[in-house]
């Protein structure tokens, strides 16, 4: 995903002079080559140094540019939080933050480059957007919006490397701030953001053997939350399965809860989330998600009980 | 050339005005927006240059964002805001509130916390650099605001970036929560050997000489990011504020008030 974002940037930046980047001495990979020599006076690289880059980019907007701030999540969401909260929220200005590699993903760098709480303290912003594309064609279309369309600022997480394309064939256009059916089916909806999606295809293909066909749903905008689909989604199934790679508290698996106690839902819902512990284990990121209980596995059992 | 008389002659209209002002509201910062009085006013009236519809040309920044009753006095001096908005000051029916807000006239960025005013600016003027537009950011900063590792991690960029339209004022004042600067953080200095190491260009002048502080400004090294050392007192102009932690934020009584307006006078030196 880095590499396709990075090729996003460009594109529609060749497009667009309003569009500049700044990153914190990490960047997508290849650095960003084909933006930063076409256009070396809009990249910025602010070096170890976050707050700035963020108040910089504050001050890029307040002159008519639509900066984008990039690093791993953990350093550009959460090192200069205050400066996001009142650079960038408080003064309502459009300025994506990209938190690349949110979640576990970095599991053998260990804890201080996870962000298992990314989504529920970006949401918890006034003013601020978050979204969490599933894959690479999802991420294309989310960027195009953050640099072009979006009217204040945006947290935006991504994956890392070799995420498969799982919206190709999807049954709904992605939409900011829609809830997206990817695939129809009936009785069990399995819900999730991000990279994660793509257990709920592996658990889709475990349950298709068994004659079940669950639908798929992308929640890619967590804020604004498209409740009124949720909604109908709490009415239409048996089984609500949430998979998140995010602390219980904040995130999906929280606002459907609300939902279903707001529109007095009693459908099953079952939720699969990170635990709320900073895990010690060093393996890859799926046995690190497994460590904290998110496994096809553990998924199928709990739909079969 | 500046009229040093009238510079003079509007700060001590201003000083007044924030008494009065303090009156009406049981808190306010004025000891602050007193050591920046000449600063601010030089920067509005002899270093903003106006365009050819007599419109500012250049930007100005409060970094220290407590200081804006010297903002909002001359904003009003300016017919930039109104009598109404200061008589509103802190009211529910008004707009002011106690540290700058941007979207309200004349308010460039919202500030209040320290150490973020540096790296909007930076931004801004880095934006009015590629795009090849003659502008200035100007820009106060508290010696406080030194204190904030975002300072210095904006000034590394400033340099980096070549900032020439960048000028920073430091209003130096020495004083914080906890007493004098030099008493309670006496690695706080020096504090010049610092901004030089940083590559800015910097002077150090009375911060209450307006014609110091314009002369030091245009001398400065337009290739450089420039920031000025101005030295001065907290509350400076009331005997009684000036440099007493107490007046940081608290209004003067009626009979404070009437002792503090009846100390006002010429400042110059």
């Amino acid at each position: 995903m880095r590499n396709k974002f990075a090729d996003a940037v460009y594109e529609i930046g060749s497009k667009d002079k309003r569009i500049c980047a700044l990153v914190a001495d990490i960047s997508p990979a290849g650095s960003m080559l084909k933006f930063r020599e076409n256009y070396p006076e809009r990249f910025i690289n602010t070096g170890v140094a976050e707050q700035s880059m963020i108040g910089i980019a504050a001050g890029l907007a307040l002159r008519g540019m639509r900066p984008v701030c990039y690093t791993i999540a953990t350093f550009s969401l959460y090192r200069p939080f205050e400066f996001i909260r009142v650079d960038l929220c408080y003064q309502n200005l459009p300025v994506t933050i990209i938190g690349m590699g949110a979640g576990v993903i970095y599991s053998t760098l260990g804890g201080t480059h996870h962000s298992m709480e990314d989504i529920a303290i970006a949401s918890s912003l006034p003013n601020m957007t978050v979204l969490a594309p599933c894959d690479p064609i999802e991420m294309r279309n989310a960027t195009e919006w953050c640099l072009t369309k979006s009217n204040g600022p945006v947290y935006m997480r991504l994956g890392k490397a070799g995420e498969p394309n799982l919206s190709e064939n999807a049954n709904e256009p992605f939409d900011i701030g829609k809830v997206r059916n990817l695939i129809k089916g009936e009785k069990i909806a399995l819900l999730s953001y991000g990279i994660t999606l793509n257990i709920c295809f592996k658990v889709r293909e475990i349950l298709k053997n068994k004659g079940l066909s669950p639908s798929i749903y992308s929640c890619h905008t967590l804020k604004p939350f498209d409740e009124i689909r949720i909604s109908q989604i709490l009415k239409s199934y048996d089984k609500i399965i949430i998979i998140e790679e995010h602390v219980p508290e904040g995130g999906l698996s929280t606002r459907i809860k609300n939902c279903a106690w707001k529109y007095k839902s009693n459908v099953k819902i079952h939720t699969f989330t990170l635990k709320d512990q900073f895990i010690h284990f060093y393996g890859n990121h799926e046995e690190l998600l497994e460590k904290h209980g998110i496994s096809v596995s553990r998924i199928i059992k709990k739909i079969n009980e | 050339m500046i009229d040093k008389k009238a510079s003079m002659q509007r700060c001590i209209n201003y000083r007044k005005k924030i008494l009065d002002i303090s009156q009406n509201v049981t808190a306010l910062h004025a000891a602050g927006a007193f050591s920046a009085t000449e600063i601010v006013d030089c920067i509005y009236y002899d270093l903003i240059r106006k365009d050819d519809k007599n419109k500012d040309l250049d930007t100005f920044v409060m970094s220290k964002g407590h200081g804006c009753m010297i903002q909002y006095v001359i904003l009003k001096d300016k017919g930039i805001l109104s009598e109404k908005d200061l008589i509103d000051y802190c009211k529910p029916n008004g707009r002011l509130g106690c540290h700058p807000d941007y979207g309200v006239p004349g308010i460039e960025a919202s500030t209040g916390s320290l150490g973020h005013g540096l790296a909007i600016s930076i931004g801004m003027a880095y934006a009015d650099k590629i795009k090849n537009i003659n502008r200035n950011v100007y820009v106060v900063l508290s010696d406080g605001e030194l204190q904030e590792g975002s300072t210095w991690e904006a000034m590394m960029m400033a340099s980096n970036l070549e900032l020439g339209n960048l000028i920073c004022f430091l209003d130096h004042n020495g004083s914080q929560s906890f007493g004098h600067t030099k008493l309670t953080h006496p690695k706080f200095y020096p504090i010049i050997d610092k901004i030089k190491a940083f590559g800015f260009d910097t002077n150090e002048v009375n911060g209450h000489n307006v014609e110091e502080i314009y002369d030091s400004t245009l001398k400065r090294d337009k290739k450089k990011p420039y920031l000025l050392v101005c030295n001065t007192v907290k509350g400076k102009g009331v005997s009684f504020m000036e440099n007493k932690p107490i007046w940081h934020y608290r209004s003067p009584t009626p009979d404070e008030y009437k002792l503090a307006i009846s100390e006002i006078k010429e400042i110059g030196e």
